[in-house]
Parts: structure tokens; sequence; C-alpha cells
């Protein structure tokens, strides 16, 4: 029987005193984009769907995507795809071993910032 | 054999390669459609309407959909297995979840066949 050499390691899961580090970020960020999107899925096939019924349904999903509450939401959801995209190309190559040293990981993190928060702006201004 | 934990997840490769697939349909879609719409630029219904009613597009925004519920669905299983403890619950939400994608995947359909 091999000895009990299990070790109590000092473990801090206080959410409020974690510093992430911008890969973390990009992580913890991909997870949260992600489960908004398949929340708010029922409204964007709402939405497609009046987009595509008929000109009477078409003119319901301009009222009601001009409204602005829904706005907001649309670019929350907006900034979501365009991070969860992002991130998640980043990690695709994370997967085949490209940039998977500390020094590479932290710098492509801070390009999928760099990336997707113009990228959202622009599309933002050409879409809402 | 060891103890299996019941996870409500299979155990194999095949959700992680589907994920990272889908990941890809849907990635390529995006980057395809956005072009697209650049090129035609259909501002009214009709231009709107007739973008989807094309028989290409239409399978492949079909395509996008079924491979956005199942990268959803892994991912938001995994978010479940993480977070929630007790067993019974956990396999409610996973239940829970798929009847929604189900759902999702004919509503759909039923958009994209209506044109």
């Amino acid at each position: 029987m091999a000895e009990m050499t299990i070790k109590k390691r000092p473990k801090n899961l206080d959410l409020t005193t974690i510093r992430l580090p911008l890969p973390g970020k990009v992580s913890i960020l991909h997870r949260v984009s992600g489960a908004g999107l398949f929340l708010c899925f029922p409204v964007m096939l709402w939405l497609f769907g009046a987009s595509l019924g008929s000109p009477e349904s078409f003119a319901t999903f301009k009222a009601v995507a001009g409204m602005l509450p829904v706005k907001v939401i649309l670019a929350g959801l907006l900034w979501a795809f365009v991070h969860h995209f992002c991130a998640g190309i980043r990690f695709l190559l994370l997967d085949v071993h490209v940039g998977i040293e500390k020094e590479a990981a932290r710098q492509s993190a801070a390009v999928v910032f760099a990336v997707s928060i113009p990228l959202t702006l622009v599309l933002w201004g050409v879409l809402l | 054999m060891i103890n299996r934990i019941v996870v409500g997840a299979g155990y194999g490769l095949t959700d992680w390669i589907a994920q990272r697939a889908t990941a890809i349909i849907m990635a390529v879609y995006s980057v395809l459609m956005a072009a697209v719409l650049l090129v035609v630029r259909p501002g009214t219904f009709e231009a709107w309407q007739g973008v989807f009613a094309n028989g290409v597009i239409k399978f492949l925004t079909f395509l996008f959909f079924v491979s956005l519920f199942y990268h959803a669905w892994i991912g938001v299983r995994d978010i479940w297995m993480d977070y929630v403890k007790p067993t019974g619950l956990r396999l409610t939400l996973h239940v829970v979840t798929i009847a929604a994608l189900v759902g999702y995947t004919a509503w759909a359909a039923a958009i994209l066949w209506r044109l």
C-alpha cells in the first residue's frame, strides 16, 4: 500500500482576491460570452425569423431592433460573438501547439483584446 | 476498475473534436457571409430574403445553426459540469439544455424552409 503523501496545498478560490493574468481573462470571458450567447438564442432566432418572414414582420423586426434596450442587448451579443470568435481562434492555435510558451501565450491574449474590442466597435457602427 | 463518477458526459475524444470542428465551420461561415453581405449589400426586405432563399446559402446557414447548437451543447454542458454539484439537478439541466437546442434546430429549419 502506497503511503499517503497527499499534501495540503494552499488554495485560494476567493474570486474577490484572485488577480487573473491576461490569458485567464480571455478564458473566463470566452466562457461568459458563450453562456450569454446561449441564453439569447431565442431572442436571436426570433429576430432572424422576423427579418425573413414577410414585409410586415421585417418592419416589426426593424422597429424592435431599433429600440434602445434591444440595441444594448444586441451590442452586448455582438461583443460576445466577436470575443468568442477571436479567443476561439487563439484556443484552436494553442490546440495545435502554436504559441504555447508563456510569453507568446500572454502576447496572443493581448492580441485577442486588441482585435476584439475595436472590431466590435467597427461592426457596431456598421450594423447597429 | 476505478469507481467512475457520473458527470453526464461522454468519455472520449468525440466531443472535444466536435467542438473544434463546429467552431471551424462557424468561423468559415461567418467570414463567408460577411463577404456575401458586403458584396450584395441587401438594403431592402426583398434583397435580404433573397440572400437566404438561395439554395447554397440556405444549406450553409442550416449547417451553421446545427454546428452552433452542437457547439453550444458541449460548452453549456461543461459549464453545468463545472459549477452544478448535485447530480440530479445537473442531469436535469443537461436534459433541459438538449431539449432547448433540439427545439432551436427545428425553429431554424422552419425559418429557412419557409422561404
